[in-house]
């Protein structure tokens, strides 16, 4: 099954510059329809109004962290299987673990490329 | 030699205690005025230590060092952001104009655009290494003024309000470094100084 690339994407992430760079990789990957919420409780509201079918996050956010808004997430019925991949600097196994406890799809480690997120991305959606 | 110093010190403070202990402990009759020598020995080391920690300008690490410190690193952070954020604007200006050109040179542009984009994520992580450090720095800020509290108001002040003398000279004394922005003077400011100065 071919990705749709008009899919839905959320980026969260509390570094405005990460939210642009990851915008400007998702738009070069051909997703041209990128939401950007700046922490997990933003992305929770945005919920509310669409439905997603990619979120891509950061971890380390406040007042949500980015482990919670998956938790949170997973909860949704709407969008409780949504591939949520989780790109942080938290590299350690067990941020590893509880992020994959919480149910995450893929963990990318910043700093990161281009070709490791569209590899990730693959993982998580297939070929595209 | 200081270490030995304090170390010959904290043991006849030790020895002090231990003393008096036995002393108000004892069976029998012991001078008050005995008792009084030891207490005063005790009182005037301690007092010798608070002059010592206050020599030191502790009060400095926390009202001066460490907000200075925690400033110069969020002015890091601030100007990484704004530099990054007008790399950023360069880089979105030549993507739209690369959809104008051929797919060669277009696929030039965008490729080495993506490069430029993969190093600007420097941007977050220096940024939360340094708001790591700026954590510590306040943890450290907390216990030294946990310490000046449980000292107390019984540290002797310091009879200047001032700063802690500079004590570099010539060129030195003159290389302070990038000025914070409510601190540094204009470029236009300087035109004009050195326009009255000429």
């Amino acid at each position: 099954m071919s990705v749709d690339k008009n899919m839905n994407v959320l980026i969260v992430d509390d570094y405005k510059t990460m939210l642009r760079i990851i915008g400007n990789l998702l738009k070069q990957l051909g997703f041209n329809n990128v939401d950007e919420a700046t922490d997990g409780t933003m992305a929770l509201e945005m919920f509310k109004n669409k439905d997603y079918g990619l979120v891509i996050s950061d971890w380390n956010m406040e007042p949500m962290s980015g482990l919670d808004l998956l938790k949170q997430v997973r909860t949704l019925p709407a969008n409780a299987n949504v591939p949520f991949v989780m790109v942080t600097a938290e590299s350690k196994t067990e941020n590893v673990i509880a992020a994959k406890q919480a149910g995450v799809s893929n963990y990318i480690v910043k700093p990161f490329n281009a070709e490791t997120l569209k590899t990730k991305l693959v993982t998580v959606l297939g070929d595209f | 030699m200081e270490t030995s110093n304090k170390e010959i010190r904290r043991d006849k403070v030790i020895n002090l205690i231990n003393s008096v202990i036995e002393k108000v402990g004892a069976q029998g009759e012991i001078s008050r005025e005995h008792i009084y020598d030891e207490l005063k020995s005790l009182h005037d080391i301690i007092e010798a230590t608070r002059s010592e920690i206050n020599a030191t300008r502790a009060t400095d690490i926390s009202g001066t060092h460490i907000p200075t410190a925690t400033d110069e690193l969020d002015a890091v952070v601030e100007a990484t952001e704004v530099a990054t954020g007008t790399i950023m604007d360069s880089c979105e200006a030549v993507t739209e104009y690369a959809e104008n050109l051929d797919p060669a040179h277009k696929d030039f542009l965008v490729g080495e655009i993506t490069k430029i984009l993969e190093a600007c994520t420097f941007q977050d992580i220096t940024g939360q290494r340094i708001t790591k450090v700026v954590k510590s720095l306040k943890t450290i800020d907390e216990k030294v003024n946990h310490l000046l509290e449980v000292l107390g108001d019984k540290l002797p002040t310091h009879t200047d309000a001032t700063e802690a003398e500079d004590t570099r000279s010539g060129d030195e004394k003159l290389l302070n470094g990038p000025q914070m922005a409510d601190k540094a003077i204009s470029q236009d400011e300087i035109d004009k100084l050195l326009e009255d100065l000429f």
